[in-house]
């Protein structure tokens, strides 16, 4: 199934669940409304036309100074998907507003899931509903602020933290 | 003393294998001599069976994403090199095609068989370096000295074509840093002899050894399920018997014109991704020497025999103050430079100017050059590609390495993702040494082969 096949698939399935798409460089994607992701997700993973069996990689992107996205959406939870069966690839995103910075959680789907939101978590400070155990991945659990926030100064100090007892 | 064992009393009530008994918790890193890198797996133990292991990371995280925000599109490249130390040409030229991709442009033919053959001598190096380490902790030391000692080699190659052993920063946007040198084939193919003979010597040593089969069959081994949903590729993929490789499945560069096989596995268990680590090193040997033969464009740089050597070359021997008998060799150095980078820049580099740093003697011969640097290098300017967004996935040693950049239509990207081939093993660790004795978590931590600089970024 070429890109364009996916995207029309996942258009006539999910209608107004789909909230934009587009192919730049080969890349197909869609967006997603938050709702409507874990059932889009599974959608994927099981339908026999699709079989999106691995979740390649889960990142999100803060669009805080973004031209022309300053107002919308703060930020974007991206899901890589591949699929081995059918040798094919898929982007699918979230939108999710700064003030109410929650996705749910693919766990239940790939396991794997848990330590990419985790990264989220720590990087961007977007929450995952139903995650299991949401902790900081990569730093300590004292650190303080998200620092892939683009609001996030590149050079900002982080107090010293003594041992603990 | 009660009913109580001696045991009891050296150390507490509940001691022992009887229902009181009580998990012991014991840290494994963050610094451990078994440990490649730096990793702490907080482990519970009842007796010397694993019964829960938490695995904590992070303890080498350099913010390898936010620092390429904060930089042109070029700068990232040397944070690139530090991620997969042991195969840092993968992850350059990963980064470079990413870009590339974004840009819409493609590597001239030259780059691409270039960047296949770097990308394969390490690879091959990352596997040498995975297996004598896995083996010394395992107590074969020698397999591990002459493991090192074929790396060397590979090492020599490396820096014979970038310059550097580790942080070669070889790679550019649209093109390669500089071109293969003279006589490299001859070169690699010394290289592969002498590392095709230590592979032997291992394979004898270790491929039918009671110890090392002892300890790496049936440990640490992951249902072919599971694998995939942990999104674990690579050769522990292969070795659950997935013949999944993105050089095959999406061919980039010259892959799609060289012949190779994908050594699968069976059980997934520890022995077999030896098996197929040691598989795959000759399947890359076979890649470069085709890649070699079917390089295009021929040797492009003056040619030494012809006792013409290049104004470059001149000059660096001069700084290095080696001067004795420079002054005979009879040179013609044209004012300008022209026509002696020009080829070899062509070969390698891709003619868009908006992306790659013009030839020297363009720089310091024309005002066109001299403006067209100064456009890629001032700030604001460089390489700009237009809004969008880009993920492009390569195989590197681990697995598959993909890098996903957006760009906001500026000379620096708006967002760099690596995922980092090495994490998923990572995160099925517990899974995998759980149930298993404490001393299994040796060799199955090898076997995965992390690298604390791709998995911390």
């Amino acid at each position: 199934m070429d890109g364009q096949a996916i995207l029309l698939r996942l258009t006539s399935t999910f209608g107004p669940g789909i909230v934009e798409t587009h192919d730049h460089r080969g890349d197909h994607t869609a967006v997603v409304e938050r709702s409507m992701i874990l059932e889009a997700l599974r959608f994927c993973r099981d339908d026999p036309d699709l079989q999106f069996n691995v979740l390649m990689d889960l990142t999100a992107v803060d669009y805080l100074k973004y031209p022309e996205r300053e107002f919308g959406p703060r930020f974007e939870v991206v899901y890589h998907l591949y699929s081995l069966p059918h040798n094919h690839r898929l982007r699918l995103k979230v939108r999710v507003e700064e003030d109410d910075a929650r996705a749910p959680s693919a766990v239940p789907l790939w396991p794997i899931a848990n330590w990419f939101e985790r990264e989220i978590w720590d990087m961007f400070g977007i929450r995952f509903d139903g995650h299991p155990d949401l902790r900081r991945l990569l730093m300590y659990e004292e650190f303080q602020g998200h620092p892939l926030r683009k609001d996030y100064p590149v050079n900002k100090r982080q107090p010293l933290i003594g041992p603990r007892n | 003393m009660g009913g109580r064992t001696r045991r009891e009393i050296y150390l507490g009530e509940g001691s022992g294998t009887g229902s009181g008994s009580q998990h012991l918790y014991v840290n494994m890193g963050p610094s451990h001599p078994a440990m490649h890198g730096v990793i702490r797996i907080v482990a519970e133990l009842d007796g010397e069976t694993m019964v829960n292991a938490d695995v904590e990371i992070g303890y080498l995280h350099r913010a390898f994403e936010k620092e390429c925000e904060a930089g042109p599109y070029n700068n990232a490249i040397p944070y690139t090199d530090r991620l997969n130390y042991v195969s840092p040409l993968i992850n350059n030229f990963g980064y470079a095609s990413c870009v590339e991709k974004l840009l819409g442009i493609e590597a001239t033919e030259r780059c691409q068989y270039i960047r296949v053959i770097m990308s394969e001598i390490s690879r091959i190096s990352d596997h040498l370096t995975c297996i004598g380490a896995s083996a010394m902790e395992l107590g074969a030391f020698t397999v591990f000295l002459y493991m090192i000692k074929a790396r060397e080699y590979l090492w020599e190659l490396v820096e014979d074509v970038t310059g550097a052993r580790l942080t070669i920063s070889y790679a550019r946007v649209g093109g390669v840093k500089a071109d293969l040198p003279d006589g490299f084939a001859l070169k690699v193919l010394k290289a592969f002899k002498e590392t095709r003979q230590v592979l032997e010597e291992v394979d004898k040593l270790l491929t039918g050894n009671r110890i090392f089969m002892d300890r790496m069959v049936g440990v640490g081994a992951l249902s072919r399920a599971e694998t995939i949903a942990y999104a674990i590729t690579g050769p522990l993929l292969r070795a659950a018997g997935v013949s999944y490789d993105v050089r095959r499945a999406q061919p980039y560069w010259a892959y799609d014109r060289v012949e190779f096989e994908i050594p699968t596995g069976r059980n997934g268990d520890n022995y077999d991704r030896y098996l197929v680590r040691l598989a795959e090193m000759e399947q890359s040997m076979r890649i470069v020497e085709q890649a070699l033969d079917a390089l295009p464009g021929g040797p492009i740089n003056v040619d030494w025999e012809g006792r013409a050597i290049d104004p470059a070359s001149y000059v660096d021997r001069g700084k290095q103050g080696k001067t004795e008998g420079l002054l005979l060799i009879p040179i013609t150095l044209s004012p300008n430079l022209a026509g002696l980078e020009r080829p070899v820049h062509r070969a390698v580099n891709v003619a868009d100017k908006r992306v790659v740093l013009p030839p020297k003697e363009d720089t310091y011969g024309s005002i066109e050059g001299l403006m067209n640097h100064f456009m890629l290098i001032m700030d604001g300017y460089g390489i700009r590609p237009p809004k969008g967004e880009a993920y492009f996935a390569v195989e590197g040693a681990n697995g598959e390495l993909g890098f996903y950049i957006v760009s906001d239509g500026t000379d620096r990207p708006y967002r760099v993702r690596c995922r980092p081939p090495c994490l998923p093993p990572m995160a099925a660790l517990p899974r995998m040494i759980e149930g298993e004795m404490v001393a299994d978590v040796v060799p199955t931590f090898g076997s995965i082969n992390m690298i604390a600089g791709e998995l911390d970024r």
